[in-house]
């Protein structure tokens, strides 16, 4: 139910739908939920519909942030 | 980037799990309930839990949509469904939900039922296109998540001026849940497990945002971290959950910034108060009564609602006694004390819903787990 994917936008279609990729494998899903999305947006998906956009930065940030704490933990004394 | 393999890195994931390993104080106990399904599958399908310190235990509460709905509901379907004039459009994994004496839709469309398998709420807008002499009728159920592909289904139904589609509202809201599991006084009977933090649901809060949680986090002064299902994600959260609870703050933090802001997905939450409102309560499989737990459809759209067009009568069935879901989904049992797990309830045979989807407990823990019992009884 839960288990939603990242998809990348691939081709906006009229009537608030959109045709995703998600590693190639191409999908319809219904964008009636997101607001001025663009080609190339990545999305979150689920049964159908997009929920949300993924910020590329925060997610940036998020990874480096997991790199720094991970480090630290290898510098810990375990 | 592709969002998903960045976030399964095992070298930082072991990184991870030393710095919670180094935080964790070895006198104190940390319980951290995950309340959502995909989080459950997450921890059971990358093993997470073998990673975290003896002293930091994972509790699964009760997240997933198809594990809470209570087996009436299932029987109110069926029922529909038999009727000849009736489509009866469904999420997949609904289908093998037990309901009482072992029915399920499954079995139902064996029986020549009308019962179809749907991706999407598009779909079923379609197929009632498709059969305008014919009621279709789509199962509704989840969290915050998939009421606004409801929300939009209707909105396209009147549009479209489609006369035969109807929608039977099982949706639910997370916050009472996880109000209900700490607070209850109908839950007594089952037992209460102590939770000293929430790992907050991903896509739930992709809809409703950070902010309905810092009544909770205040009220009842337990941390919550939003997290995303990768596996990065899931420890980077449980290391901010320990750091919450050694520093006594009792805060909403947002793991999950990438999709997940405080006021959500306002477009989606228009779309559910526009033709949604509260009921008075709703019936959990696990949890009882949750009060203001549950929507139905306001007035305005009761053409729209399958409950009142369809004429359908509200049926209450008692579970299996032997089985243990309730107590499994509110984390005070766990799987293997249920003596019905792993003989007579597997996932192809399920007897209760902590075994039909791949978010439940049992079922996690059937498919990813069993290995750890055995370990667990060779130490013993």
């Amino acid at each position: 139910m839960c288990l939603a994917i990242p998809a990348e936008v691939t081709k906006l279609l009229p009537d608030e739908m959109a045709i995703v990729s998600i590693d190639g494998v191409r999908k319809e899903i219904s964008v009636a939920l997101i607001e001025n999305l663009a080609v190339g947006d990545y999305v979150i998906i689920h049964v159908g519909y997009a929920l949300t956009k993924i910020d590329p930065e925060e997610a940036m940030r998020t990874l480096e942030l997991q790199r720094e704490l991970s480090a630290e933990g290898q510098g810990a004394a375990s | 980037m592709k969002y998903a393999d960045e976030f399964r890195d095992k070298e930082i994931a072991l990184g991870l799990a030393k710095a919670i390993r180094a935080e964790a104080d070895p006198q104190k106990l940390y319980r951290f309930m995950e309340f959502c399904g995909g989080h459950t599958h997450a921890i059971s399908r990358y093993g997470l839990e073998d990673m975290l310190p003896k002293n930091v235990r994972m509790i699964h509460g009760p997240g997933c949509p198809v594990c809470v709905l209570p087996a009436g509901r299932i029987d109110m379907a069926i029922r529909l469904a038999e009727r000849p004039d009736v489509i009866l459009c469904v999420y997949g994994d609904l289908m093998r939900v037990p309901g009482s004496q072992g029915a399920s839709l499954l079995k139902a469309k064996a029986r020549g039922a009308d019962i179809r398998m749907v991706y999407s709420t598009i779909d079923a807008i379609r197929i009632a296109q498709d059969n305008a002499g014919r009621e279709v009728v789509f199962f509704a159920i989840g969290f915050e998540t998939t009421t606004p592909p409801t929300a939009v289904m209707i909105r396209l139904a009147q549009k479209k001026q489609l006369e035969n589609v109807t929608v039977f509202c099982n949706h639910v809201l997370t916050p009472p849940a996880m109000q209900n599991i700490l607070e209850s006084p109908d839950i007594r009977n089952i037992g209460r497990i102590e939770i000293d933090g929430f790992v907050g649901p991903a896509h739930v809060s992709t809809i409703i945002g950070t902010a309905p949680y810092e009544f909770f986090a205040e009220e009842f002064g337990k941390p919550v971290v939003i997290a995303g299902f990768e596996p990065l994600d899931m420890m980077q959260a449980i290391l901010m959950l320990v750091r919450q609870v050694n520093e006594d703050r009792h805060e909403v933090e947002n793991q999950y910034s990438r999709a997940v802001n405080r006021d959500g997905n306002l477009r989606a939450k228009e779309e559910v108060s526009d033709i949604f409102e509260l009921r008075d309560q709703f019936e959990w499989r696990g949890l009882g009564q949750v009060p203001y737990s549950g929507l139905k459809l306001k007035r305005a759209y009761a053409i729209y609602d399958a409950e009142l067009r369809c004429d359908m009568h509200e049926l209450r069935v008692d579970d299996n006694p032997a089985c243990e879901c309730g107590a499994i989904l509110r984390g005070v049992k766990k799987p293997v004390d249920c003596k019905l797990f792993g003989t007579v309830c597997t996932p192809e045979t399920p007897m209760g819903s902590c075994m039909v989807s791949s978010e439940g407990g049992c079922a996690a823990h059937w498919t990813y787990g069993r290995f750890r019992d055995h370990q667990q009884r060779r130490v013993s």
